[in-house]
């Protein structure tokens, strides 16, 4: 009882100085946010109060021990495919505003406001909530034990999402610190600050309760990631507000320190979040649907340490030929060459993880899914290598290569794993015998698939022939193209990539319709992806007739 | 082979079975790279070198960098010209260190969407760019920028520019008492083109006195920004003798 007056009294307080701030906000933005606050700890209170047990009888914990705690792993799976629609939606928006610069409207939809919430909805927003789920879901398995801090759990859950909420409202706003993925302004950040603390403590929590004596590999990747993720946001973040009612700051870091200090941020953005964290879900979900053990013990622990070590390095290639001094942008080169190998061992051990099981690639879209991930994978963690050479660099950087790049992994490797991971656990999580129907798991993979080509393909057109319009000299000795020239001439790959944006979206859309009918039990009744056909009646044997 | 690595992997096994140890050794292991690359920046003479010419921002123009940064500008300008011919050709001397030494965050950019603006100030006359901003296809017909119109019509509300010029000294621009007490004052006085510029200069150098947006009877969210992009790249001259000169110094470059 004493904890629920406790808790009722920190909403309650939260919800009053929320109202004090929104009264007395200096700007209308600020203002906006702290009634979004409120009205989440107004929430939060009824719900403490609602939930409290007040007759104080010994009635049985709603509970039951001898099940995993899965709710916030339900509704994590129904917000990643909510913010994963939100995000694929307004990708594709801003692809076409490149298209068709008339998509631009007055202050709110402009592509400048609109390109961090795409980015921020992807990565954090549908990204986080599928890692945040999935990290519940395997600590617990792979512990044999419940989460520990429930409460604290579900504060995480809906945390993140007020996070979310506060961070994409402040875009449209015109709330920004102007730092590429770390936009949201300084409450923000401090908000973050908490809930990323409270997941570190519910995830260290359920492993130090474990029933098994080995911590397993998938919660390394989980553990690195979430303490990776806390040390770069706090040292990224510092900024003093110019007034405590008010939404703007000033970041601590400036000119090539900010920019290392961001790069050095953003790279592991990369590395921890969408990497290391989205290698845990592989190292789970894979061996599980494959019903074969990991490949290699030992390749998971060179390249998990390796991985780790290097991987932190390779922020200064997004800073070639920049002011920044030349021995860290070779430094970040190098390191950046060297990353290769161990992301490819993490590649090599879910790929023969299948040996025995490759059939599997055939009769199961879901490994079908996962194979196409690693391959993406393996296939951007080449490429980004590549790129960070600085030779190559002078032509990719600033053009729509390096956003090519980003895509064939954000695509093809975090998307495609997510996308496997929830058709994994939706069936699980309610109970339903498998999805609602496999074919049309198959026809996501086909149409992202291909969105991914198109995507990838056309940015690379475009980045390169960018590229050498930009450098290319005539025989006179001067430019040859002036600036508004490439633009133009990058128009047709720009339809190009809005359509692969398009066909992804389509993908994500069958998936949501087979994740809800299969929530509310529905079971297609459809032939299987694959089977021998069998002719009864030719299955006899040959009988002998005597010639006439 | 086996017989190297069973007591390594032996050993790890004791990691795998106590979560302080593990996650204190990756802790550890993430922290090295960023400290090693990052801490030197804070000493060296490339990267902390004031240069002639650098000063803070005038009211107006930080006020104007407010708007780059709120609209986004960053996601499809850089502000970062790399020393090759092409770009020192098509956008001016390639950027400096010391040239976004208070640049609270810096915006160099990742993409060049639009062209870079490092140097842009003074390229363009005003009236290019208020009219570039409201609609960009009635000056540049390929240009795929979003308009900007509403910047005219919205009048500047900078907030207390004395706040924002004691948050920016917090974070070490040098602005005097002086700059911050008169920070209000200097905002609206820089585009008011009945106001006497030598005041402003005193404390700004070269700071540019007129009214940006066409429009002197009001001080609207152009006139912030168009300030900004017209001191773009300008505070240096990169061609004197004595820039040349340390130029000359820097190594790697």
């Amino acid at each position: 009882m004493e904890s629920v007056v406790a808790r009722a009294a920190v909403w309650l307080a939260v919800l009053f100085i929320a109202i004090m701030a929104s009264a007395v906000a200096v700007d209308s933005a600020f203002a906006i946010h702290m009634v979004i606050v409120a009205l989440a700890a107004f929430i939060a209170l009824v719900a403490t109060l609602r939930g409290a047990n007040y007759s104080a009888k010994a009635v049985a914990s709603p509970h039951d021990p001898s099940r995993y705690d899965d709710d916030p792993i339900r509704w994590g799976m129904i917000a990643t495919v909510f913010w994963g629609m939100a995000g694929f939606l307004a990708g594709l928006y801003i692809a076409l505003e490149l298209a068709f610069p008339v998509l631009n409207f007055g202050e709110y939809i402009n592509f400048g406001r609109l390109r961090p919430l795409h980015t921020s909805a992807v990565i954090f927003a549908f990204g986080g909530n599928a890692l945040i789920a999935t990290s519940y879901y395997v600590v617990q398995r792979t512990c044999r034990a419940r989460l520990a801090f429930p409460g604290l759990a579900r504060f995480v859950f809906w945390g993140y999402q007020l996070f979310i909420v506060l961070a994409a409202t402040g875009y449209l706003l015109g709330v920004t610190q102007g730092k590429e993925y770390a936009e949201p302004e300084w409450y923000v950040d401090w908000w973050l600050t908490i809930v990323w603390v409270s997941y570190l403590l519910v995830f260290v929590g359920t492993l130090v309760k474990r029933a098994e004596p080995h911590i397993y590999v998938a919660n390394w990747f989980y553990l690195a990631f979430i303490m990776t993720v806390a040390m770069l946001h706090l040292v990224n973040n510092i900024d003093i507000p110019v007034s405590w009612v008010g939404s703007k700051s000033y970041p601590l870091w400036a000119g090539v320190q900010g920019a290392l200090v961001q790069w050095w941020y953003g790279h592991n953005a990369v590395g921890f979040f969408l990497t290391a964290g989205f290698l845990a879900m592989m190292y789970y979900f894979v061996p599980k649907q494959a019903g074969r053990p990991v490949y290699s013990y030992r390749l998971s622990i060179i390249h998990f340490w390796a991985l780790i070590f290097l991987y932190i390095w390779a922020g200064p290639h997004h800073l070639h030929y920049t002011a920044l001094p030349d021995w860290a942008q070779t430094l970040g080169m190098v390191f950046s060459v060297m990353l290769w190998m161990p992301s490819w061992g993490g590649m090599i051990n879910g790929l023969m993880t299948l040996n025995g099981a490759w059939d599997k690639v055939r009769t199961d879209p879901i490994i079908r899914m996962m194979v196409m991930a690693l391959a993406f994978y393996g296939m951007s963690t080449f490429e980004g290598p590549v790129m960070s050479i600085k030779t190559v660099n002078s032509l990719s950087h600033y053009t729509d290569w390096t956003i090519g790049h980003v895509h064939s992994g954000a695509l093809g490797w975090n998307g495609m794993i997510t996308f496997a991971c929830v058709y994994y656990l939706v069936p699980r999580l309610w109970n339903r015998e498998r999805m609602y129907s496999l074919r049309m798991i198959n026809w996501h993979f086909w149409t992202a698939t291909i969105g991914i080509v198109f995507y990838a393909s056309s940015m690379w057109v475009a980045g390169i022939t960018q590229g050498l319009m930009w450098r290319e000299y005539g025989a006179d000795g001067y430019l040859v193209n002036t600036f508004a020239e490439t633009v133009a001439a990058l128009h047709p790959m720009y339809i190009l990539r809005a359509f692969g944006g398009l066909l992804y979206l389509s993908g994500a859309v069958i998936m949501t319709a087979n994740v809800w009918l299969t929530i509310a039990g529905r079971l297609r009744i459809e032939e299987p992806l694959r089977s021998a056909p069998h002719d009864a009646a030719a299955d006899r044997p040959l009988v002998a007739t005597p010639a006439v | 082979m086996t017989a190297h690595s069973t007591p390594m992997l032996e050993r790890h096994k004791k990691l795998e079975r106590n979560v302080s140890l593990l996650g204190l050794f990756a802790l550890v292991t993430v922290a090295i790279g960023g400290i090693v690359e990052i801490a030197p920046l804070f000493w060296i003479d490339n990267t902390i070198e004031k240069v002639k010419g650098v000063r803070p921002y005038t009211p107006l123009e930080q006020a104007g960098r407010n708007i780059f940064v709120r609209e986004g500008c960053y996601v499809c300008h850089s502000q970062m010209i790399r020393p090759f011919r092409d770009e020192v050709e098509r956008y001016g001397h390639y950027s400096l260190a010391a040239e976004s030494m208070y640049d609270h965050p810096f915006q160099w950019g990742s993409k060049r969407t639009g062209p870079d603006l490092a140097r842009v100030g003074g390229r363009y006359s005003d009236a290019w760019q208020v009219q570039h901003l409201k609609d960009p296809r009635s000056v540049v017909p390929e240009s795929i920028m979003p308009g900007y119109a509403f910047l005219a019509k919205n009048e500047l509300d900078a907030g207390d520019m004395k706040a924002s010029l004691v948050a920016l000294k917090d974070v070490g621009v040098p602005y005097t008492a002086d700059d911050i007490a008169k920070a209000n004052d200097d905002l609206k006085a820089q585009a008011d083109p009945m106001s006497v510029p030598a005041e402003l200069q005193k404390r700004y150098p070269k700071a540019q006195v007129r009214d940006f947006d066409g429009d002197p009877s009001r001080l609207t969210e152009m006139d912030a920004l168009v300030a900004y992009l017209q001191v773009l790249g300008t505070m240096v001259d990169v061609n004197s003798a004595a820039a040349q000169e340390d130029l000359a110094k820097e190594k790697g470059r």
